[in-house]
């Protein structure tokens, strides 16, 4: 019964660990937010595929803290953003802004979806030229069925 | 005819796949070519009493080059910086990125001062502005403080004789 209590209070005071983040002390929750969320949008430059919150790499340390003391001391978000790009150009932005350089990232997959539309349309109503049946021969085969249908009658 | 328009893509995309592979996404283009070079007061290494800024060698082509103690492919660089220096074409500054000074000055001690100075970026804060994300990275500013060229990563003999050496010279 001691060694499951003694369990219980261990579960209760270890409390989960996260390396990559340091803890950071806000006035409100409100600055807090805007910190968490800015970490998620900058990239870091070491590891390419993680942004600042993901990182362990040293340089995405000093970005957070960057970023921490940019936003204790009022700075706003898009000051903050500028910082970064001005230093490290759009790349370190997860959401790049819509420029000539990027258009083709932003535009190619609409302009891509377009095309399939377009070639899909074509295609349709190619093939459904070939199913209508003409005018005379649908007559024709109206026709055809009457009389069978005629015959059919008499032979009973 | 039919197998026309699947080759075609097919060949678009071996094209726009062969493009990728020539490029390194490791090296992402600099926002600061052609801007002036970020200020800042930093102590030398060797003598942390006095301090360097970029402002002090206004009207000279120089290069930066950050480099640190603890950075494993600087060491390699290490012979084409020397390399660099003996041509006696451009000052070298260095910069300790996030070093200890005295790691990195028996570090110069070891392999050998290149530098014209080197001066201490401890926390990093140099780096940020400049736009350091590997170290070694390397800069070369003209005569009116701009930043004309960065190479990220150490420079290799090709890198000097194609591409530092002729940019320093059209400079001069």
């Amino acid at each position: 019964m001691k060694s499951l209590y003694s369990l219980i209070f261990l579960c209760c005071t270890v409390f989960p660990v996260q390396a990559a983040i340091e803890a950071y002390q806000f006035e409100d929750a409100a600055t807090e937010a805007s910190y968490k969320e800015l970490i998620k949008e900058l990239r870091c430059l070491v590891c390419q595929n993680q942004n600042l919150a993901d990182s362990d790499a040293d340089l995405a340390k000093d970005l957070r803290q960057q970023t921490y003391e940019m936003l204790i001391q009022g700075k706003s978000r898009e000051q903050i953003v500028a910082y970064m790009v001005q230093r490290y150009g759009d790349f370190v932005l997860y959401r790049p802004p819509v420029k000539s350089s990027t258009l083709m990232l932003w535009a190619g997959p609409f302009a891509l979806l377009l095309l399939v539309l377009v070639i899909v349309v074509l295609r349709i109503k190619k093939t459904r030229s070939i199913d209508a049946p003409e005018e005379n021969s649908l007559n024709q085969a109206k026709q055809l069925l009457e009389e069978g249908q005629n015959n059919s009658e008499t032979d009973k | 005819m039919r197998f026309l328009l699947p080759l075609g893509i097919f060949g678009i995309l071996v094209a726009l796949l062969a493009i990728g592979l020539t490029m390194d996404p490791k090296k992402v283009p600099s926002p600061l070519i052609g801007k002036p070079a970020p200020e800042f007061t930093l102590p030398m290494l060797h003598n942390q009493a006095r301090k360097f800024s970029p402002e002090d060698l206004r009207g000279e082509v120089w290069v930066l080059n950050v480099w640190a103690s603890w950075c494993v492919s600087c060491r390699a660089e290490h012979k084409v910086i020397t390399q660099l220096a003996e041509t006696g074409l451009v000052k070298i500054v260095g910069l300790d990125y996030k070093d200890d000074p005295s790691d990195g000055r028996r570090w110069l001690d070891q392999f050998g001062n290149p530098y014209y100075l080197s001066a201490v970026d401890l926390d990093g804060r140099v780096g940020i502005d400049w736009g350091v994300y590997g170290v070694p990275e390397t800069f070369i500013i003209d005569k009116q403080g701009q930043i004309r060229h960065k190479h990220i990563g150490p420079v290799d003999e090709q890198a000097l004789q194609e591409e530092i050496v002729p940019l320093i010279k059209t400079l001069l």
